[in-house]
Formats: structure tokens, C-alpha cells, sequence
């Protein structure tokens, strides 16, 4: 990372600090908080997905684990849900090893599909084993904090953490065995990489960060029910979406995609109601037609131009 | 024993038997030939000894050691590089980046395996390319790419499939170089290759095998002389 690099993220992570001393409305503090989760979510999304290539249709799974982890332990033991901080990831994390053995026995759309299938079977066990989980009619909390100012800081700290804990990974060994894996899982085996090891290296952070989102989710919106936290559409398929927005495979293209996803849900909701899905459709398809690498991506490749081309007047490429 | 040797290795695809009990040993800091029509079965043995594919019948030994049992990352472990006919690189990965990916097989640390990696991408004469991604790389570019990943991995025994095939004269005189430079610097190779200026030049005996199996095995010129070798390649009427 070059020098502009770094003042660049100094300010802007300052500038988010600063933010609510700015902004001091519940509503659009509500409306970053959001943000922030999306982020968390589509940043660990982005670790199995973008970097290592397994495109994951079930990281509802994951997310609703975290959630249900932090409710039960109040509704079932009256213990403080901001313990499930620490258990929802773990417990994600640990249901992602089984998960991890038998969906990484099959590749590329059947991996999406088995995924899909697994993100599914939770939601309809979490709907149907009520005397565990209190079936369609969920957990209601009672919080302990309401004002949003401090969850407005801990989902940042929280989204920093996840960001610095995945820039580490992609920038070590596990990172290039991922991104080898993705391109060519056959000269990656060649290569002497242990490609179900490494993808379960990708998939298990993954995991965690997504419980660790849907914990936090619980602690913050306080209610919950199976077909909010495991929903396919909601969570699976729109962490999908709002990484594809931002920029697959990029430090910070999932948060990019969170915020754009976010306004423009709230924007859309409050001026075309119930089509605002639609909208939102129709923008994802023009996104992934004309910017195929996501909004970071485009920028990526776009200084990475500008640098082959000072490249090329200094010495010269052909040949 | 062997440095690399391949005993009675058969490999059946349903009713078609790809190779047919085929037997040969590789001594170090040999360059082994194969040779053979289209289908022969050459890339499978490569396939077999890299263990993409597992075997019907036979065993394989390495250094003494059997490995046709090890999983395909482990046979790259122990020292077999391979590379592919049809070449695969890593596309979206710059050349030095697809070099670290193989040079990781030996240490954990990221400038350590940059430092192996820029040795490398020299040794291969890719410097001037380093820094573009593998996508928009030529083929004979990418061809020497394989190699080069193959070789950061540190092996031993390097198994190269056809690198010169789609490359003109000029350009696959620049590959034999290479590989020449491979084996002097130590590392024992075993070459399929389809042009016969190539592999009579560089290997020290060469296989020919048709069918899956060992037609003759020998000096280049006496397995360039051998009938059933003639035969097999322009039919009886020359043999």
C-alpha cells in the first residue's frame, strides 16, 4: 500500500468516526448501522466468494446462526445477548466445519446449489423445532442500550476489524492459495496447494464474520424469527448482490456495495413503495452489464490502466 | 532402485484401456522422452503419475518411496512438478503472482516466496512481463508461465507436456534452451513432446508408446529407425 493509500484510509476512517458527532438523527443513524451490518456481511461473504471463488447461496446460515446464538442464550438462560457476540460467531464458525466436509466435495454451480440447500434446511429446522428456538414466532429482546450512537461505533469497529482481519488473510499465503483456487482448481492442485483445506480456510472467517454480523444484528434490531435471519432472498442473495455492486475480490467493495444498497432501498421504499425491489433489480442487472467488475472493481482496473500506460511511456511492454 | 520408476501401470476408462501395463525408469538428471500418435496416451500417463487421474493397476516409486496412493497436492511435495498441455494459468493473477503461487509450496512467508518468485520469472527470461496478468499473456508466453510456476515449487522430477506445441521454430528453440537449463541446474525431466526436432534433440531415451502401450525404448536415433515406430506415425506402407 503506497502513501496516498494510507492518508486516503486514515481520513476516510476518521471521517466515519467524526460521522455521528455530524449526524446525530435516529433515522439516519439507523440507516448507517445497516450499512455497517451489509458491510460486515458482504466483507466475510467476499472472503469465500470473491478471493477463493465459492460462490456461497447460503451465508443466511451462518448470519442466522449468530442471531439465534446471542436470543437463545437470554431467551432460554435470561444470559446477556452481547455474550452471543462472542458465541454466535464461534457457533457459526464451528457449524461451518461440517458444512465445509460435504459441500466442498462438489464444485462451481452444484457447491451454490448444495449451499443454497443448506441455508434452506436451517431456516425450516429453526421454523419447525420450536420448543428450542420458539418456531415462526422468534425472539424478542429487550435491549439495554437504545441509543444508537454506540451501536453506530461498535458495527464500525466491528466492520474495521473484519476488514483488517480479511486484508491480512489475502495478503498472506492462505490469500494466494485462494485466489489460485479460484482461477484454476486444477493447476492449483498441481501446485501442490490442498484445495479442500484451503477452501475451508476461507470458509470458516467467513462464517465467523457472518455470525458476528447476525449477532450484532439481534443485539441491535432486538427481534428475530427464522424467515427474517435465514430468509434466501433477503440475506443469501442480496450479500451476493451487494458484493457484486461493490466489487468482488476487493478490500472495500463489499461496504461500497452495502451503502449503495442500502440508500438506495430506503430511497426507493419511501418514494415507490412496494416496487422499490423492482428498481433495485433493474439497477443490479445495468451494474453487472456495464460495470462487470463492480463499482472498487472498475476503479481498480482503471489505475491499473493509468499505470501500464506511465509503464509503457518509460520502457515499453511489446515484444 | 530408480531415482523414478513406473511398474506395470494400467489405466482403464470404462472399456477403453488408456494405458496397458507400461513399465519404464528415469534415472536423475536424465531428460526422458515420450513420444507417440495422437491418443497413444501419453498425457495420461502424466496424468497418472501426478495422480489427477487413479490408477487401474500398477505402482509408481519415487526416491524409493511408492506414491501412487498420495493425493496430487502431496505428489507435488514430494518434488514431481507438472505442467499442462492445455495451459493453465492462473488469468487473473500477474506473472509473478502466478510464480508465488508455486514458490508458497516451500515457505510461508510472503517475501520469501516473492524473492524465490522474481528468481524465477529471471531464470525463465519472463522479467519484462512480470507485472501483467496471465490473461493477456501469448502462448508461448504462457507455455514458458507453466514452466515457471512448476519450477517454484522446487521439484525434482518435472513433467512437462508438450511446451512446444503451437510455438514456430524460433520461439521453441528458446523453450529447448530452457529446459536444457532446467536439467543442468539439477532437476530431472521427463518431456512429451509432438515435435520430433525437439524431443530427439534434448532427451537422452525416449519412450514410444502407441495404444497404451511401449512400442520401443532407447537412444533417440534408435527410436527414430525403429519400424514399429515409423509404422505407428506415417502407417505400414513406410515402415
Amino acid at each position: 500500500m503506497n502513501s496516498v493509500n494510507k492518508l486516503l484510509h486514515v481520513v476516510l476512517i476518521a471521517a466515519a468516526f467524526a460521522v455521528p458527532l455530524v449526524i446525530k438523527a435516529p433515522y439516519q443513524l439507523h440507516i448507517l448501522i445497516l450499512i455497517l451490518i451489509w458491510a460486515i456481511m458482504g466483507t466475510a461473504w467476499n472472503l469465500l466468494g470473491g478471493y477463493c471463488g465459492q460462490v456461497s447461496f447460503g451465508h443466511a446460515a451462518f448470519f442466522g446462526l449468530g442471531a439465534y446464538a446471542a436470543g437463545l442464550l437470554k431467551f432460554h438462560w435470561g444470559i446477556s445477548p452481547w455474550w452471543g457476540m462472542l458465541l454466535g460467531p464461534v457457533v457459526a464458525a464451528v457449524a461451518a466445519l461440517p458444512i465445509g466436509l460435504i459441500c466442498f466435495r462438489l464444485r462451481g454451480p452444484y457447491f451454490a446449489l448444495a449451499m443454497l440447500a443448506t441455508g434452506e434446511i436451517f431456516r425450516l429446522v429453526f421454523i419447525n423445532q420450536a420448543s428450542f428456538t420458539n418456531g415462526a414466532r422468534g425472539i424478542l429482546i429487550m435491549p439495554e442500550i437504545t441509543g444508537k450512537m454506540f451501536y453506530y461505533y461498535l458495527g464500525l469497529v466491528l466492520l474495521l476489524l473484519t476488514v483488517l482481519v480479511t486484508y491480512l488473510i489475502v495478503h498472506s499465503k492462505p490469500g494466494y492459495y485462494m485466489v489460485a483456487i479460484r482461477e484454476d482448481q486444477d493447476a492449483a492442485m498441481s501446485l501442490g496447494i490442498p484445495v479442500t483445506l484451503y477452501k475451508n480456510i476461507a470458509l470458516i472467517p467467513s462464517a465467523f464474520f457472518t455470525g458476528l454480523a447476525g449477532a450484532f444484528y439481534l443485539n441491535y434490531v432486538a427481534f428475530i424469527d427464522p424467515n427474517i435471519v435465514f430468509s434466501l432472498s433477503n440475506v443469501s442473495v442480496m450479500v451476493i448482490l451487494v458484493v457484486m455492486m461493490g466489487g468482488v475480490a476487493t478490500i472495500w467493495g463489499p461496504t461500497v456495495g452495502a451503502a449503495i444498497y442500502i440508500f438506495l432501498s430506503e430511497y426507493f421504499r419511501a418514494t415507490l413503495g412496494s416496487a422499490n425491489v423492482l428498481v433495485f433489480g433493474i439497477l443490479v442487472c445495468l451494474i453487472i452489464m456495464f460495470m462487470p467488475n463492480g463499482i472498487v472493481g472498475e476503479i481498480n482496473i482503471l489505475r491499473q490502466v493509468a499505470a501500464r500506460r506511465k509503464e509503457r511511456l518509460q520502457g515499453g511492454v511489446s515484444g | 532402485m530408480s531415482f523414478f520408476e513406473v511398474k506395470g501401470v494400467t489405466k482403464k476408462f470404462g472399456g477403453l484401456t488408456a494405458v496397458n501395463n507400461l513399465s519404464f525408469s528415469v534415472e536423475k538428471g536424465e531428460i526422458f522422452g515420450i513420444i507417440g500418435p495422437n491418443g497413444s496416451g501419453k498425457t495420461t500417463v502424466f496424468n497418472l503419475i501426478s495422480r489427477f487421474f487413479p490408477l487401474t493397476a500398477g505402482e509408481i516409486y519415487f526416491k524409493g518411496q511408492r506414491i501412487d496412493q498420495l493425493p496430487p497436492h502431496k505428489i507435488c511435495e514430494i518434488g514431481i512438478g507438472r505442467t499442462f498441455q492445455v495451459v493453465k494459468p492462473l488469468r487473473r493473477m500477474t506473472v509473478l503472482e502466478n510464480v508465488m503461487s508455486g514458490a508458497f509450496l516451500r515457505t510461508c512467508r510472503v517475501g520469501a516466496a516473492r524473492q524465490k518468485a522474481e528468481e524465477i520469472v529471471a531464470f525463465c527470461g519472463l522479467e519484462k512481463y512480470r507485472d501483467r496478468e496471465a490473461r493477456g499473456l501469448p502462448i508461448p508466453l504462457r507455455k514458458r508461465l507453466e514452466i515457471a510456476r512448476a519450477l517454484a515449487t522446487g521439484p525434482e522430477l518435472l513433467l512437462l507436456d508438450e511446451t512446444c506445441a503451437g510455438l514456430n521454430p524460433k520461439e521453441s528453440e528458446v523453450a529447448i534452451e530452457l529446459i536444457r537449463k532446467i536439467r543442468d541446474s539439477g532437476v530431472t525431466i521427463i518431456i512429451i513432446e509432438h515435435i520430433m526436432k525437439v524431443i530427439m534433440g534434448i532427451s537422452d531415451r525416449i519412450l514410444a508408446i502407441n495404444f497404451g502401450k511401449e512400442i520401443t525404448l532407447g537412444k533417440p536415433r534408435e527410436v527414430a529407425g525403429h519400424p514399429e515406430v515409423i509404422k505407428a506415425y506415417l502407417g505400414d506402407a513406410y515402415a
